[in-house]
């Protein structure tokens, strides 16, 4: 009992230190930041009142309350993840969408150039 | 007056094949205007390009057919080309039949907003592929027919002409991923009221050689293609852009 507190405030304890530091040096963007707060809060209070998990379970109908945190944790990270994939997907046709204006940006270049180039050269 | 037209050339690492690609343009099609997409390649494409006399975009890295292609689509619209024209690189697309592609872009004639050039269609033939590669192509053709309300034999084909209403519609979605350049943009294009015909045309061997073909990639490619078909048909596509220039009443 009492390891699973002390394990829980560590690791509660850890997530919110590294947020902070992380925040700190400007290295994540607030959106996430609360994703992971809202975590640790929930470990820090599972860890300390042990009650709200078995509550939570029994109310559910799950007989271990260690499988009901498995469960959601799981659940947790997979939504996360496919929350990463989205995220990734949006930022590949943004830089695309980038390097394909850059590209065209460097031609219009050449052509202006290319078109005073010759007038620069007549006067003489 | 006649149109204006943009021949779009992908080129990606064809330092071989592009020279002569541009000079055959050039020969058969002297008053067209000509443009490579130099996707990020390694070698001296887009040096040969500019040696050559075309306009060269300069990708800064390699984004594949439907990046080069909307690069060029989006330069077409910003200088009011009337129709762009998409040829590979390679040299399987000969450019002796672009005048017939462009006859049949003429909407009120009985013509369409994209035309592809295809292969399968009659005109005689020597590509051979496998049983399972010819069943995808099939799918593919079959569902894009039905779709597009006339006979499409070869929807895999880059060999492509587009008007003004097709470039709008390319120039603001023209898929990056696999088939995405070619089934699923047709499958776009359609879906925001362009129509479709084809054209046969006989393709010539790559001068890079050809696309090794074992069954285990014949399989994959029927699999990858029944997924872009599968995707391109039920993915919602925002703000298709209604073609601003011209409005034509269908009747």
């Amino acid at each position: 009992m009492k390891s699973t507190v002390t394990l829980g405030i560590i690791g509660s304890a850890v997530v919110l230190i590294a947020l902070f530091e992380l925040l700190r040096r400007q290295r994540l963007r607030e959106k996430y930041a609360v994703i992971w707060f809202f975590v640790a809060l929930g470990v820090l209070a599972v860890a300390i009142f042990p009650g709200l998990l078995s509550g939570l379970a029994d109310l559910v109908g799950v007989e271990l309350p260690v499988n009901l945190l498995f469960f959601l944790a799981s659940l947790f990270l997979l939504v996360l993840t496919l929350q990463h994939s989205y995220e990734l997907g949006r930022l590949e046709e943004k830089t695309r969408t980038l390097a394909e204006e850059v590209g065209l940006l460097r031609l219009e270049l050449d052509i202006q150039r290319r078109e005073i180039e010759p007038d620069e050269t007549k006067p003489d | 007056m006649p149109p204006r037209v943009l021949v779009i050339v992908p080129a990606w690492n064809e330092q071989d094949s592009l020279a002569a690609t541009i000079k055959d343009v050039r020969t058969t099609n002297p008053d067209v205007d000509l443009l490579v997409v130099d996707d990020g390649s390694r070698d001296r494409t887009a040096q040969v390009a500019a040696e050559n006399g075309a306009l060269v975009c300069r990708l800064p890295y390699n984004l594949g057919v439907g990046g080069a292609m909307r690069a060029g689509y989006r330069f077409a619209i910003r200088h009011g080309y009337d129709v762009a024209v998409q040829i590979d690189a390679d040299g399987q697309h000969d450019p002796a039949y672009l005048p017939s592609l462009l006859e049949r872009l003429d909407v009120e004639n009985g013509g369409a907003d994209l035309v592809i050039g295809a292969r399968f269609a009659g005109e005689g033939d020597p590509y051979r592929v496998s049983l399972l590669r010819r069943l995808a192509m099939t799918l593919l053709a079959r569902t894009l027919s039905r779709m597009a309300r006339t006979r499409l034999t070869d929807v895999t084909s880059g060999f492509r002409v587009a008007n003004r209403r097709a470039i709008g519609v390319f120039a603001a979605h023209y898929p990056a991923e696999y088939l995405g350049d070619t089934v699923e943009s047709m499958v776009i294009a359609i879906r925001a009221g362009c129509t479709v015909t084809q054209v046969p045309v006989q393709m010539r061997v790559r001068q890079g050689g050809q696309a090794s073909q074992t069954p285990l990639k014949a399989a994959l490619y029927l699999a990858r293609a029944v997924v872009a078909l599968a995707l391109a048909l039920v993915r919602r596509w925002p703000d298709i852009p209604p073609p601003e220039f011209e409005q034509e009443d269908a009747s």
